[in-house]
């Protein structure tokens, strides 16, 4: 449990999590809809409450609506989520007590939460993250279920432009961390430039990834930093 | 057991041990100079990656420069002038919906 410094944390997270909560809503709803011919109405809104990953999910779920087995569903869902791999390294610092405690502490792990709790010198408030969650878990799984049950009201929701949504938090995201230096520009550039590169011919979750490996010019030698 | 409740079970557990593993092997270990300063660059890196993964690739990972490029355009835009990520977000779900129709 979070002590009293935490506990504000949590609820600053929950503030500042509201607006990407409205869009898990929308996100999960359009994913609901996608999902209920495929899977039904239970496992769709099962899987947003224990899988809790967007991309994820829709890329399993693209896998399952083409006609493919579990292992390649799995397969396409573990792929997205091998970004969670280096996400979960740079919050270990960041967690308390003992290993299973630590391992629990990343459990909220999400995009956006994630990048928002950045403090800077490598630390991440993690109360603050769990906030940023609390407020999005409960949209995603009510909005995969929204989905599921009024789907045929909805229509097809690529239509809303919903897609766009997320790169445009992340936009907002990438340009608060902008003031920390060239570096910083560096890696943006370069993490954009290895996704792009390997898309076409990797399999998805691979890109991104691999745009981890644009922070090593954190290993550059210094030069004169404007900030 | 059905593909789907195996893909769901499955994916939540592989799911859980990803965001686990870091934490629980690391702990709070010291780590050296240098690994924090790649740790720094990681949010950069990660979300430029999203961005553009997410604007100008298909679902067979192809690129492509499609309606979702002009939203990405107008959130950019809104940040121009603020940075309220809301707007941004709105804006751009507007426009991509706006040049979808318009492309079709």
């Amino acid at each position: 449990m979070p002590d009293s410094e935490g506990r504000v944390s949590v609820r600053a997270g929950m503030k500042d999590g509201a607006p990407i909560a409205a869009a898990s809503l929308l996100l999960g709803t359009s994913f609901g809809v996608l999902a209920e011919p495929v899977m039904g109405t239970v496992a769709p809104i099962v899987m947003s409450a224990i899988v809790f990953a967007g991309s994820a999910q829709f890329g399993a779920l693209a896998v399952l609506a083409a006609g493919g087995g579990a292992g390649a569903a799995v397969a396409a869902g573990v792929l997205l989520n091998m970004r969670y791999l280096p996400m979960g390294i740079s919050i270990a610092g960041s967690t308390e007590g003992g290993w299973f405690q630590r391992g629990l502490a990343a459990q909220p792990l999400i995009d956006a939460g994630w990048a928002m709790s950045h403090r800077g010198g490598g630390w991440y408030d993690v109360p603050y993250m769990w906030g940023v969650t609390a407020v999005n878990y409960p949209m995603w799984v009510g909005g995969t279920a929204l989905g599921v049950f009024a789907g045929d009201l909805i229509g097809d929701p690529d239509r809303l432009g919903l897609d766009a949504i997320f790169p445009a938090f992340f936009l907002g995201l990438l340009v608060s961390e902008g003031n920390r230096g060239w570096r910083t520009l560096a890696a943006a550039l370069l993490g954009a430039a290895i996704a792009l590169v390997l898309a076409p011919v990797t399999p998805p979750g691979v890109p991104v990834m691999a745009a981890c490996l644009a922070a090593l010019v954190a290993l550059l030698p210094p030069r004169e930093e404007a900030s | 057991m059905s593909a789907t409740w195996v893909t769901v079970i499955a994916l939540a557990a592989t799911t859980i041990a990803t965001k686990a593993v870091g934490p629980v092997a690391l702990g709070d270990r010291e780590l050296p100079g240098p690994f924090t300063k790649v740790i720094e660059l990681l949010a950069p890196a990660i979300l430029a990656g999203l961005i553009v993964i997410g604007t100008f690739t298909d679902a067979d990972g192809d690129l492509v420069i499609d309606a979702r490029a002009a939203g990405l355009g107008a959130a950019a835009a809104v940040y121009a002038v603020s940075r309220k990520s809301l707007v941004a977000a709105v804006a751009a779900a507007a426009i991509t919906a706006a040049a979808v129709r318009a492309l079709a």
